[in-house]
């Protein structure tokens, strides 16, 4: 920049004490050399230069502080952040949920399934339950008291978090139903439902103990007569796809009526 | 004036900072009940009002201090009467965000992450705290100094001892420079040295900041501590200086110091009945 700088009598002046300058020039000095960098080098030159006892009382100074600065650890450069999205000890419960996708997949690729039946059908509205209940939950995430108390916990820290399991399970599933031929309609609206009821629920008894209730319900429900029947249950037909709506709107409705019940600990222990 | 990429010089009182407060107390309740779990009422009918200071709360197990601090922390929500902090209700339904931002807590069960370096752990709780984001570094390095943490601040949490990761919360509770800080038993685990250095630190934060440390170590209030507030079964029971929690009691009350005399004096008042602990 080419505005001004302080000449070479002021900076002299400063350097010696300021006794010869004017108040007012040793306050404009000052001002301008807190923020400007050329001028501070300058005047370190002049210090070292020609004012030998303000030079060593600086190097007495730096010696001092030396040792000091020696032992204090520095902000290391390009670190990772932390997680933003997911607690460290909910990141195993994607990666299981993808595991089992696969290994459903694979059963049924492998032709060992129940006749026409699907298992990656009959898994996927279940298995994200289980990354949202290990993402919010008491008894999984040790800084569990602390997040609630802080002014980011409630509603949108929970979706975050529902979100970033999701992401990491729906690609999963997708390509495990592409793979299967069955269509992501029928599984991925039931899932979604599934999801949200999980959070709603889980505003009242705990997230856990809802994931706990909705997935025994899903396999009593559902698993169990598709396997008993060895056909798949109208509920994850074509037909069943209002109902699943209607649960989706439901969950997500409940959700944001009781957004608050996200940021207190809850009365279940 | 200013050349190329030379920070700006940030001034060191803010606006927020001169305002005038518009509260008289940092911490009011009247007739504050809560609940912890369903039906026990653990803090039962409470009146207490704090200012700036260190405050010692004092009780028996089961006195109600940890559903105290939590009420404070805007964790659970009253169950009746009125709590205040910093001049806004605590009740309601609202998230309390920003009155959270300008409060510390270290809860009495510390939970943390084992495979977080304490930098990060103290970062990540900052994020949580919404410090704006240009400020988390030096906030977190600032925090970590005070706690005499800044050589391992690089380590993973997983290979600190205890009474370090209790600095560590003590750290990331003093992350957002609050002005209520709640501790609930932060002298736990810690040695005797480290106990030391803590108090000093209470003292040190005392002097702008409403602190309320609940411990049921008595040795603590008298060396820490410029106001006690003593609880039984969810009620005051006493509150006032050190020296007259001392005052209160006489030599035939139980205890090996003076404090502890007045404590057990005014916890076993008359027509009171209790096991033989």
């Amino acid at each position: 920049m080419t505005a001004e700088h302080a000449s070479a009598r002021l900076i002299e002046g400063y350097a010696r004490g300021g006794t010869d300058l004017a108040a007012d020039e040793v306050w404009a000095v000052e001002a301008h050399l807190e923020a400007c960098r050329v001028c501070r080098d300058r005047l370190s030159a002049t210090v070292g230069a020609e004012v030998p006892a303000v030079a060593s009382l600086v190097d007495t100074v730096w010696s001092g502080l030396e040792p000091l600065l020696a032992v204090t650890a520095t902000m290391p450069r390009g670190r990772r952040r932390p997680a933003r999205w997911l607690t460290p000890t909910t990141a195993p419960w994607p990666a299981m949920v993808v595991g089992v996708t696969l290994s459903a997949l694979l059963l049924d690729l492998a032709g060992t399934g129940f006749g026409e039946v699907s298992l990656v059908l009959l898994v996927a509205p279940v298995l994200p339950v289980l990354g949202v209940a290990a993402s919010w939950s008491r008894g999984l995430d040790p800084a569990y008291e602390l997040t609630v108390s802080a002014p980011r916990a409630g509603l949108p820290l929970v979706l975050r978090r529902t979100a970033s399991v999701l992401g990491a399970v729906v690609p999963a599933l997708l390509a495990g139903g592409w793979a299967t031929g069955v269509s992501a309609a029928q599984w991925l609206l039931p899932c979604l439902a599934f999801t949200a009821a999980t959070l709603a629920l889980g505003g009242a008894v705990g997230v856990t103990r809802a994931a706990a209730v909705l997935a025994a319900v899903w396999a009593a429900v559902i698993v169990a007569p598709t396997l008993a029947t060895s056909r798949t249950a109208a509920a994850l037909q074509t037909g069943g796809l209002p109902a699943w709506g209607l649960l989706l709107v439901l969950g997500v409705g409940v959700v944001i009526a009781r957004r608050d019940a996200y940021s207190v600990l809850g009365a279940h222990r | 004036m200013t050349t190329g990429k030379e920070h700006r010089m940030t001034s060191a009182a803010s606006a927020a900072d001169l305002a005038p407060t518009a509260y008289a107390w940092e911490i009011r309740a009247t007739g504050l009940k809560v609940r912890a779990g369903r039906r026990r009422m653990a803090v039962d009918g409470l009146d207490l009002a704090l200012g700036t200071g260190v405050h010692g709360l004092l009780g028996p197990n089961g006195a109600g201090k940890t559903t105290l601090i939590r009420a404070l922390a805007t964790v659970l929500r009253p169950a009746g009467g009125t709590l205040e902090l910093l001049g806004e209700s605590a009740g309601g339904r609202s998230g309390h965000r920003a009155l959270r931002r300008r409060i510390g807590y270290l809860p009495q069960e510390f939970g943390y992450y084992r495979r977080f370096t304490v930098r990060e752990f103290v970062e990540y709780m900052a994020w949580l705290k919404e410090v704006p984001k240009a400020e988390v570094p030096a906030a977190v390095q600032r925090a970590v100094e005070r706690v005499g943490l800044a050589d391992r601040a690089d380590e993973r949490m997983k290979a600190l001892s205890g009474g370090m990761v209790r600095r560590v919360g003590i750290a990331q509770a003093i992350v957002n420079d609050p002005v209520i800080l709640l501790l609930d038993e932060p002298t736990a685990g810690l040695d005797p040295a480290q106990r030391l250095r803590l108090r000093k630190l209470l003292q040190e934060l005392g002097t702008d900041t409403c602190v309320v440390v609940s411990t049921h170590l008595v040795e603590d209030v008298a060396a820490a501590c410029t106001d006690v507030v003593l609880l039984d079964e969810g009620r005051l029971v006493f509150q006032g200086t050190p020296d007259d929690l001392a005052a209160a009691g006489g030599p035939g009350h139980m205890g090996d110091s003076p404090l502890e005399r007045g404590y057990s004096a005014l916890l076993r008042g008359p027509g009171r009945e209790r096991g033989a602990w």
